[in-house]
């Protein structure tokens, strides 16, 4: 039997959504890098900005979920 | 060299989907007992509690564990109408480490972790709870002395240094050290971000990079000194923040507030429909901040922790040949996190900061 809250889904959610989110800045910032490697230090400090906005909602609907339990 | 490394990369990808398994394997099972043992779980020996377990250890506390039963008591200090409380928080657990009625001005006893007054009959005294005030020096507090100890004697010599050798010299010991530090920040973080004005804010910035950055370091430490999860506590992440909301709106110019509530360049409509949504970022922006250092440094000391769990919930030690090289990796991912964590916060700040006090020099470029 699997027992547990509901808000655990709504966790996993925002996981494969940060997921994906996350995965396409890195897929972009590669891409980017690998066509013009002397801007990669730019790229990769835009890329953290990025990925940590992404992350930023990901995290709102973790904490939702901790706190909807 | 090319075999190697695919060697190399096949057991990385077992070891990723061995590690991705058995958290899942445990959080099933944790689950379950945790349903199952809600009322036998109560405090009886061998019985194991993950969840419970990694909460006590990720939260605040009265006293800071060394090893085995050893742990040091710290103060508690506590304002009540009755005037000033302090007395050592070894008064509050007895020997079998089950909280006990401490008596002073009134009647004290530790509710799930928490101080709180009790009555007579050891039940919870709402009334008298809400007054007392509560200053106590507990493990997030001593560890928050720790770092800015540790911060002042590394700053005040470094820069006695610069003081001694003068700023043109090549540096020396610690100060080549941080220098490459203090650079990065200055050069990677405030000048892109604030522009030529960045000068007035690097005290700011550099402050909260290393207090972060030491802070999180520190709670990745498993023991004394260590091991007090301050960053990932929401009171302290909430303090900064709001230290970057007064510097971002204190130094906000004017076009800062008019982009807030007068969007220049939009049709009347679009400016009032676009005033209570950037208004609502205003106060988005330092919560967003909380939130990620918080939930981030959290998540961390989690998940180390439940790989440690492993070894309980199996119940047996040779758990410990997988927990203990994953709670090692994962501890050097968090060292990267830690960084990671303290450079987004700066950034994120600074960029804050440089919005707000952008210089328009085109009035139709937006």
């Amino acid at each position: 039997m699997v027992v547990g809250s509901i808000s655990a889904i709504g966790a996993g959610l925002a996981a494969i959504g940060a997921g994906i989110g996350i995965g396409q800045i890195g897929k972009g910032a590669v891409e980017g890098i690998a066509r013009q490697p002397e801007a990669a230090k730019d790229i990769q400090s835009n890329m953290i900005v990025a990925a940590a906005f992404v992350e930023a909602v990901a995290l709102f609907a973790c904490v939702i979920a901790f706190l909807a339990k | 060299m090319r075999s190697s490394l695919k060697q190399l990369l096949t057991v990385a990808f077992g070891l990723f989907v061995v590690f991705f398994a058995i958290p899942t394997l445990a959080q099933n099972h944790s689950d379950t007992t945790a349903e199952q043992h809600k009322e036998v779980a109560h405090k009886s020996e061998g019985e194991f509690n993950v969840a419970e377990t990694i909460l006590e250890h990720i939260k605040d506390d009265y006293s800071w564990h060394l090893f085995g039963h050893t742990s040091v008591s710290l103060p508690v200090i506590l304002y009540t109408d009755k005037g000033l409380d302090i007395f050592s928080s070894k008064n509050l657990l007895d020997e079998h480490h089950e909280p006990v009625v401490y008596n002073s001005k009134y009647s004290y006893k530790l509710f799930e972790g928490k101080l709180k007054v009790a009555k007579a009959d050891g039940t919870l005294d709402e009334e008298n709870t809400a007054k007392i005030w509560d200053f106590s020096i507990t493990k997030n507090v001593a560890s928050l002395f720790i770092s800015v100890i540790i911060l002042l004697v590394v700053f005040i010599s470094v820069g006695k240094a610069y003081n001694k050798r003068g700023v043109t010299s090549a540096p020396k010991g610690l100060q080549s050290f941080i220098e490459p530090v203090i650079v990065f920040i200055r050069d990677g973080v405030a000048k892109p971000a604030i522009g030529s004005h960045y000068g007035k804010f690097m005290p700011f910035l550099l402050t909260i990079f290393f207090l972060i950055l030491i802070n999180n370091f520190l709670g990745l430490i498993p023991f004394m000194p260590g091991g007090a999860n301050l960053s990932g506590n929401i009171a302290f992440t909430m303090i900064l923040a709001v230290f970057v909301f007064i510097v971002v709106n204190f130094n906000g110019n004017k076009h800062y507030w008019q982009h807030i509530f007068w969007m220049p360049g939009m049709h009347w409509s679009m400016k009032l429909f676009l005033a209570p949504i950037e208004l609502v970022g205003v106060f988005v922006k330092p919560i967003s901040l909380m939130i990620r250092l918080f939930a981030n440094i959290t998540a961390g000391h989690v998940l180390v922790l439940s790989l440690i769990c492993l070894i309980f919930i199996f119940k047996t030690a040779y758990a410990s040949a997988i927990a203990v090289p994953f709670a090692v990796f994962i501890s050097l991912i968090e060292c990267l996190v830690a960084f990671l964590q303290a450079y987004i916060f700066t950034m994120l700040s600074a960029m804050y900061i440089g919005m707000a006090t952008v210089e328009h020099h085109h009035e139709d470029h937006h």
